[in-house]
């Protein structure tokens, strides 16, 4: 019951840009459809031309979307349509309502597909609105005076007439994408279909940039998830309560996917490697992964890590990904690479000449902390504060190149509370390259130690003072 | 110019220079208080002692800056006797010694910090040897501080727990030219510290990685070095077979290997360990987990020049010793201490072919009897020591054989054996013996002692742990003929009396006294003792009963180089006991169950000892002395241990344990439970 909706929704997303490649299968699906007709042989005429038209129109809107002379052309499509459906309406009357059951199910089918047809093109009439509605005209409420009626009448022609159906299938992911949306990220990698076993479909840049896939057809309100979408439809109706118009369309409505190719992405941007016009061409898996690699690589990073202010994502889902490890277990080398794992770490010094895993400063505290504990409970404390002290004279020197002991201080807590990937590596512990810093170094050291005595003067009268 | 003046007034030794005084330094300096005497002489000799000495001890860090500022050539300080260093000391160090000094031990010291590292690290800039082991709160930032010491050769790091890869790390590459590293323990280390230690010190000989939570995979790069000697994996449970699977390595310069308790290296894994160390000299299997059978022992093809082998507490088979006894034919150690299934026959195979064997430990391998021994006394007469503890099967005639066939013995264990008199007079023949354990030996009594007292001379070390069967008379033959005598024990010798004491105390070189429960030694013969050995430095009078204060006192004015003492259950009271805080060097005390002895007496001996590390007393003390003492004790490095000896049940137990039959009963009902 339901699948006419869905299936209606993606016919219209059809006719926005992908139909290019439906359009030889249609040719030839038109034929089951012409033998149908034969069969009601009045209005096969008729219909054949509408399908042509049909045709016709989907053509031009594949080629120029935005050409007032396409919209032209849609609206005199239209009025030809209408003219059509007056038609068949006086047929009905002609005949005077003394239909064979089988002729009159054929007329409700060409009906539906003539309605079909023109709330599409009155769709893509709108240039502004194009996505929203066009994604959603659902020939449910607002369009349709009788949104059920209509829904089984679609769903019946789907059933009765493979044909027509064919006409209105469209590229399924849209749909599934929605319910599918972590798990095929990427996953197309190392996959090597021959080319020509996929069928090819390339999204539009503001197809692909759209927030939301799924419109309310009442409210107008956007969805990134079909079945956020039904959830919502509940508010507007008990009609919308059904479990069948609850349920999650399934595949299997959709007949004859199962022969179908498979579909594979292309990204539309020229001269990405995902782009069907490369020579290497490596087309993407799923519409998820279209929408995230023109993102990552086509689109400007306006995400910006909150920890560490560097690092800039433009999907929001690899942000999140990132501050959850931003900051934690970083592994630093003394040139300041960070390395979010250990044997990375280690592999890279194994590398390099001279670089050497930097130590991080707030590792000092505990150390400094377990040092006075450890010398004693209750008469080492002057001393190891001396010993504190000098310690941070002796890290800060290297630091921060200072040389008053009050600054020592200032500059340690500065430092640590600065402490960041960015910031490690103008002041890292140990110091990197070495051969600059060594001589004022060393010389610094060798001042520290001098006036360590002194420091350490308190130390050794606690020490024998007990 | 001074020097000239020096000897302007010094005129007995103007015609001695400085060089000529030196070689006498050298000859003097085995004895430390002839070397102080010698200081004491004169000036000059003062000062020239100074200059010659290289190599310090102190006993307290708070004489550091004095003891430094006078011995300024100081290469070797080892800190191992102050418990205490603080990062001053530790900068008294770096400023006053900085250039000179070699080698610094902290290995029993505490309360330093990085800081205190730093200026020695980067003081002593021709420092080679730094020992931080047992620095359980070291981290990796310390570990960064001893990288700055650059031209480091040898680093101790034994348990260092806290430190992890990234300490090492920095190790590995400020430290270039190290070459002995010991990282036992250090259980935060892992493949990727010591990957990088391989990798970045070609120069390492010698690698302790016992007890790291290594793998086979750092073995991979450890094992390209081209000058590693000695590689110690000692309870590396992460190696394993499957990791050591792809290992292709030519070490020919490895020559120590110690695998002992790898539970998961098996046979494969061994193998492909060993395939590229052809020169293997010492393999230690000890403790592993799979049984010495034929097809392990094949494994062993690829080192047929190995030297020793260790395979202690295996579980060893006949077939597996006889292919070890024809694949390693140049063997000259063998330990299989603790092989509970060793046989008669599976010895025999092993050394039959052995002729240059040199050591032998088969200490409780019980199933032993006669047979193998008199068959190691025919094919290993280069024999040097022999340990077989608790061989209690074999038979009397096995010792006379040894003794007879073996000349070049100098270390031998007989503890728990059924050797008697004919044995040690046939062993008495072995003209270098050294050391003779003759423990719990019941068969033995004063004629088989005076055998030894006379052919031995060259003895240092006797133990006599309950041999009752040994008097005055034995003891005095000893302490006649070894005059070299370094350590005795005549513990629960029921019959020793002050006698033995008297003529003991001959033995002016006796550094180790050990009369545990001897209830007939008084303090007459402690005191001839104290006055006659001056180099005594270890004293156990525990259960003797008629050890008093008096006794005590006397030890406290002579024997100042008295390091540890245990007087538990003797007559000591007070007053003893604060009299030790006279000895400098006592480091150790154990005081339980000594009823003389009031809270207030131990806490002004405590506080007097200033050098104290280690104390035992009752745990009824704990709570009767001041928290705020014992606070003050353990920060200056003593650490505390309380016995609770439940004595009030049997009065009569040193009477028991005197009786050596009863005492074995209860020791074997101990065992049983």
């Amino acid at each position: 019951m339901e699948t006419g909706e869905d299936d209606l929704c993606k016919n219209n997303w059809g006719s926005a840009s992908i139909l290019d490649y439906e359009m030889a299968r249609e040719d030839e699906e038109e034929e089951p459809n012409l033998h149908v007709f034969k069969a009601s042989s009045s209005c096969q005429d008729n219909n054949n031309n509408g399908g042509q038209a049909s045709v016709d129109f989907l053509q031009g809107v594949k080629a120029q979307a935005w050409d007032p002379r396409t919209m032209l052309c849609n609206l005199s499509f239209m009025e030809h349509k209408i003219h059509e459906l007056q038609g068949l309406v006086h047929l009905i009357l002609g005949r005077n309502g003394q239909l064979q059951d089988e002729q009159r199910q054929l007329v409700t089918a060409d009906l539906t597909s003539i309605i079909i047809q023109l709330i599409s093109t009155a769709g893509s009439l709108l240039p502004s609105v194009k996505h929203h509605n066009m994604s959603t005209t659902a020939p449910g409420s607002a369009l349709f005076p009788f949104p059920r009626e209509a829904n089984n009448l679609a769903s019946q022609t789907l059933n009765n007439n493979g044909g027509a159906s064919q006409e209105l299938v469209l590229p399924k992911p849209i749909v599934g994408e929605s319910h599918e949306m972590k798990n095929e990220d990427d996953a197309e990698e190392g996959e090597n279909l021959p080319p020509g076993s996929y069928e090819i479909k390339q999204l539009e840049k503001e197809e692909i940039l759209a927030p939301h896939t799924n419109f309310c057809t009442i409210c107008g309100k956007g969805f990134k998830r079909d079945a956020n979408l039904r959830m919502h439809m509940r508010g507007h109706g008990d009609e919308y309560k059904t479990p069948a118009a609850l349920a999650k369309p399934t595949k299997e409505t959709v007949p004859g996917s199962e022969q179908m190719l498979v579909k594979r992405y292309s990204c539309p941007f020229p001269g990405c490697k995902r782009n069907k016009d490369h020579k290497k061409f490596q087309p993407l898996k799923t519409i998820l992964c279209v929408k995230n690699h023109y993102k990552r690589t086509h689109c400007d990073k306006s995400f910006t890590c909150s920890r560490c202010h560097t690092k800039k994502f433009s999907v929001i889902a690899d942000l999140k990904t990132h501050e959850k490890h931003c900051g934690k277990n970083k592994w630093l080398c003394s040139c300041g690479t960070t390395f979010s794992r250990k044997d990375k770490l280690f592999g890279h010094i194994a590398l390099f000449q001279g670089h050497t895993p930097a130590i991080p400063l707030e590792e000092t505290k505990p150390s400094a902390a377990a040092s006075s504990q450890r010398g004693s409970s209750g008469c080492g404390n002057n001393n190891n504060n001396a010993g504190m002290v000098s310690f941070n004279l002796g890290s800060a020197t290297n630091a921060n190149q200072e040389t008053s002991q009050p600054c020592f201080m200032d500059g340690k807590i500065s430092f640590e509370e600065s402490f960041s990937p960015l910031s490690f590596d103008t002041c890292n512990f140990g110091g990197f390259p070495r051969s600059i810093f060594d001589d004022s170094f060393q010389m610094l050291i060798s001042s520290a130690c001098g006036c360590s005595p002194i420091n350490g003067g308190d130390g050794s009268v606690s020490d024998t003072s007990v | 110019m001074k020097k000239a003046k020096q000897i302007q007034h010094s005129k007995p030794f103007d015609l001695l220079s400085e060089e000529l005084v030196f070689i006498i330094l050298d000859l003097v300096a085995q004895n430390p208080s002839d070397l102080k005497s010698f200081s004491l002489t004169c000036k000059w000799f003062y000062q020239v002692e100074s200059k010659h000495r290289r190599s310090l001890k102190p006993l307290r860090p708070e004489y550091l800056p004095r003891i430094l500022t006078r011995y300024r050539n100081t290469s070797d300080l080892d800190l191992t006797f102050c418990p205490r260093v603080t990062d001053y000391a530790l900068s008294v160090v770096g400023c006053l010694s900085g250039p000179t000094l070699r080698s610094v031990d902290l290995s029993r010291s505490f309360s330093f910090s990085a800081a205190g590292l730093l200026r020695l690290a980067v003081k002593c800039v021709s420092l080679v040897e730094i020992d931080l082991s047992n620095a359980t709160e070291m981290r990796d930032a310390a570990a960064a501080v001893v990288a700055e010491a650059k031209s480091l050769e040898r680093l101790k790091l034994e348990r260092c727990k806290k430190l992890t890869d990234m300490g090492i790390g920095c190790i590995a590459v400020g430290c270039r030219k190290l070459k002995r590293v010991s990282l036992k323990w250090c259980v935060g280390v892992g493949d990727l510290g010591v990957g990088l230690l391989a990798l970045k010190c070609k120069d390492l000989r010698t690698l302790d990685l016992s007890y790291l939570p290594v793998t086979g995979k750092c073995l991979h790069d450890v094992l390209k070095l081209q000058h590693l000697e000695q590689l110690l994996l000692q309870g590396c449970f992460g190696v394993d077979d499957d990791t050591l699977q792809s290992l292709t390595h030519h070490c020919n310069s490895l020559k120590n290997l110690d695998a002992s308790s790898c539970q998961n290296l098996t046979q494969r894994g061994l193998a492909s360990l060993l395939s590229g160390a052809g020169c293997l000299e010492r393999l230690d299997l000890a403790h592993s987990s799979s049984v010495i059978s034929l097809d392990f022992a094949s494994s062993l093809n690829k080192v047929s020049a190995l030297q020793s082998i260790r395979l202690d507490g295996c579980s060893v088979t006949c077939d597996g010793l006889k292919a070890i006894g024809t694949l390693c034919v140049s063997l000259r150690e063998v330990s299989l201490s603790k092989c509970v299934t060793v046989t008669d026959e599976g010895l025999s195979s092993l050394v039959v072919k052995l002729k240059g064997l040199r050591k032998l430990d088969i200490t409780c391998c019980r199933k032993l009897s006669g047979a193998s021994i008199t068959q190691v006394a025919n094919s290993c007469p280069l024999l040097v020591s022999l340990k077989m503890e608790s061989c209690s099967l074999v038979s009397r005639e096995a010792f006379w054989l040894i003794g007879h066939k073996c000349r070049l013995l100098e270390e031998l264990d007989f503890t728990d054996n059924e050797i008697d008199d004919e044995g040690l007079k046939s062993i008495s023949t072995c003209l270098s013996l050294s050391s003779l354990k003759l423990g719990i030996c019941l068969n033995i009594t004063d004629r088989g002692l005076s055998y030894i007292g006379m052919g031995c001379s060259n003895l240092r070390e006797l133990d006599l742990y309950r041999s009752v069967g040994i008097t005055d008379i034995g003891i005095s033959s000893i302490a006649q003929g070894c005059c070299h005598l370094e350590t005795i024990n005549i513990s629960y010798c029921k019959d020793i009396t002050d006698k033995s004491l008297v003529s003991l105390s001959k033995c002016s070189l006796l550094q180790t006294f050990e009369s545990r429960g001897c209830p007939h030694i008084t303090c007459q013969g402690l005191a001839t003792i104290a006055v006659r050995c001056k180099r005594l430095t270890k004293l156990d009078l525990k259960k003797c009963p008629y050890i008093n204060d008096s006794g005590l006192l006397t030890l406290a004015h002579f024997s100042q180089g008295l390091k540890q003492i245990s007087v538990s259950e003797t007559g000591v009271t007070d007053v003893g006991l604060v009299s030790l805080a006279n000895i400098g060097c006592l480091q150790n005390i154990a005081a339980v169950n000594t009823r003389g002895l009031s809270p207030s007496g131990v806490a002004a001996a405590l506080v007097g000892c200033g050098g104290l590390r280690k104390v035992k007393l009752h745990a009824s003390l704990r709570s009767l002395l001041p928290p705020s003492l014992i606070n003050h004790m353990e920060a200056r490095g003593c650490a505390f241990l309380w016995k609770d000896y439940n004595n009030n049940n049997n009065n009569n137990t040193l009477q028991a344990e005197l009786d050596p039959k009863y005492w074995k009963l209860q020791l074997e009902e101990d065992i049983m439970l």
